[in-house]
C-alpha cells in the first residue's frame, strides 16, 4: 500500500503530486502489477484533500494504462513503470558515480546541480499533460 | 440530470426594515457531491447565507431551494452545525449522540458518530458544558455527521479545532463526500485551509456573491500577469492592477490571447480571493456555461 504525501506549498498541483508518487512507488518497485491503490475514501481521510482530486490522479493512471479501476473492487496496478528498480545495474553505477563526486568533495547541492543539469540535456522538461475534464462519477472502488 | 442542492434566486435577507441588507441579490447553483468554500471577510453574510439554506432563517426577498424543495421540508436530509456549536450543555457526550439517534430514526450512522467522538478522547460521560470549545465542536459535528445528512452545512467548523483535529475531521469529512457523494457546504475566513478540501468557491462580499464556481475553472479563467509599466491592459477584464517602479503587476480575466512579451502565472486560490476581496468594484465574471452536470 501507499501512503500518499502531500505537500501544499511546492506550487505542484495535488492532483499532479499524486500521480507523480504512484510512478515513483512504480519506479522504485514498492508497488507492483496486481497491487491495490488505496480507495480514494482512504487516500482523502488520510490526507484531507478532496476525494475529486484523488479520482482526478487516478483517472490520470488510468489514462497513461498504469492502473485499472476494477468495478467493485478497487484500482489496481497494471504494469510497472521504467527499467529501473531499485536493484538494477544503473543503480549500482550511480552508487559508484555518487561515491567518487563525494571523495572528489562535492557537496549534496553541488552533486544535486551537476545531476540535474546532466538530466537536462538528456531528457527535455516536459509539461504535464492538460487536466481532463472534471466528472462526477463516484468513488470506482 | 441531477437536481443542485441549493440554488439560490435573488436571495436577501434583512434584519429589520431600516437595517442594512445582511446578503442581497445573492443567485447561484451548487451541484449536488460538491465541497463547497464559503470564503468572505468578516460580516460578509456567510452565516447568514448558510441559515437560509439551513430554514433557519426566512429570506426577505428571492428564494432558496435546497435538494430540489424548500428548507423546511428538506431539513430531514440536511446537518447544520452553527458557529456557535448550539448543544444541550447539560447531557452528557453519549446521551447527546443517543438524542441524535432518537431525532433521526431510520438513517441514524452510529459508526461515524462514535468514531468522531472517539478520535477526540472525550469521556462519554462528560457533560457537554465541561467540554472546550474544540470538544464541543467535535460532538456538534458527529452529531451532524451521524445523520448521515445529503448536505452538510458548517459554519466556520474548523475555528476553534487544533491543527491535528482539523486535518482529521477535514478527512472525515472528505471520506464522507467520497463514500456517500454528500455536499458538503463550509464557510471560513482562513482561504488556505480550505484550497485542498474544497472543489467550489462561493465568494462573498459586502452582502452580494462576488464569485461562484468550480475552483478549477475560476483559477483557469485568471492569470497573473506582469508587463512593462503604463502597458495597457484593455480589453482584458482586470480584476487588480499595481505598478511597482517599471513594472505593472496584475490579475485579469483574459479576454483573449495575451501578448508574448507579458510574464504570465496562474494565481493561486488565494491570491484570487484577496485580489477580488480588495477590489469591491470588479466585476464577477458571466457564469461559466453549465458543464459541470453533463460529464459521465
Amino acid at each position: 500500500m501507499i501512503d500518499y504525501r502531500i505537500d501544499r506549498h511546492t506550487g505542484v498541483a495535488t492532483y499532479v503530486q499524486i500521480v507523480q508518487q504512484t510512478k515513483q512507488a512504480l519506479r522504485l518497485g514498492l508497488l507492483k502489477p496486481g497491487d491495490k491503490l488505496p480507495t480514494a475514501r482512504e487516500v482523502v481521510e488520510a490526507t484531507a484533500v478532496n476525494p475529486n482530486t484523488v479520482l482526478k490522479a487516478y483517472r490520470e493512471l488510468e489514462r497513461e494504462g498504469l492502473v485499472e479501476a476494477r468495478r467493485g473492487l478497487g484500482t489496481f496496478v497494471r504494469r510497472s513503470l521504467g527499467a529501473a528498480p531499485a536493484d538494477s545495474p544503473l543503480r549500482a553505477e550511480l552508487e559508484e558515480w555518487a561515491s567518487q563526486a563525494r571523495e572528489a568533495g562535492l557537496e549534496r547541492e553541488d552533486v544535486a546541480a551537476l545531476f540535474t543539469a546532466v538530466l537536462d540535456t538528456h531528457y527535455p522538461a516536459h509539461t504535464p499533460d492538460p487536466a481532463p475534464a472534471k466528472t462526477s462519477e463516484g468513488d470506482p472502488s | 440530470m441531477t437536481v443542485p442542492a441549493i440554488e439560490a434566486d435573488a436571495l436577501g435577507k434583512r434584519f429589520g426594515r431600516r437595517a442594512a441588507w445582511a446578503l442581497r441579490d445573492c443567485s447561484f447553483r451548487l451541484p449536488a457531491g460538491r465541497v463547497c468554500a464559503v470564503v468572505g471577510p468578516n460580516g460578509a453574510g456567510k452565516s447568514t447565507l448558510l441559515a437560509l439554506a439551513a430554514g433557519l432563517l426566512a429570506p426577505t426577498e428571492g428564494t432558496v431551494t435546497v435538494l430540489g424543495t424548500d428548507p423546511a421540508t428538506a431539513r430531514p436530509r440536511v446537518g447544520f452545525v452553527d458557529q456557535g456549536k448550539p448543544l444541550y450543555p447539560q447531557l452528557g457526550v453519549a446521551e447527546t449522540l443517543r438524542m441524535g439517534a432518537d431525532l433521526n430514526p431510520g438513517r441514524w450512522d452510529a459508526d461515524t458518530a462514535d468514531r468522531v467522538v472517539a478520535g477526540g478522547d472525550l469521556d462519554p460521560r462528560a457533560r457537554i458544558r465541561s467540554l472546550s470549545g474544540g470538544q464541543r465542536t467535535r460532538v456538534a459535528l458527529a452529531l451532524a455527521l451521524g445523520k448521515r445528512p445529503e448536505l452538510l452545512l458548517l459554519d466556520e467548523p474548523m475555528a476553534d479545532l487544533d491543527p491535528l483535529a482539523r486535518h482529521e475531521l477535514m478527512g472525515v469529512l472528505m471520506g464522507q463526500a467520497a463514500e456517500h457523494g454528500t455536499t458538503i457546504v463550509m464557510s471560513s475566513h482562513v482561504v488556505a485551509e480550505l484550497e485542498d478540501s474544497c472543489d467550489h468557491l462561493l465568494l462573498i462580499g459586502g452582502g452580494r456573491v462576488r464569485l461562484a464556481g468550480e475552483i478549477d475553472d475560476l483559477l483557469a479563467a485568471h492569470t497573473r500577469v506582469s508587463a512593462p509599466a503604463e502597458t495597457d491592459l484593455a480589453p482584458h477584464a482586470v480584476v487588480e492592477a499595481r505598478t511597482t517602479g517599471r513594472r505593472l503587476s496584475a490579475l485579469l480575466r483574459p479576454s483573449g490571447p495575451l501578448p508574448g512579451d507579458w510574464r504570465t502565472g496562474t494565481p493561486s486560490l488565494e491570491e484570487l480571493v484577496l485580489s477580488y476581496l480588495r477590489n469591491p468594484g470588479a466585476l464577477a465574471p458571466a457564469p461559466a456555461p453549465d458543464t459541470t452536470e453533463t460529464a459521465a
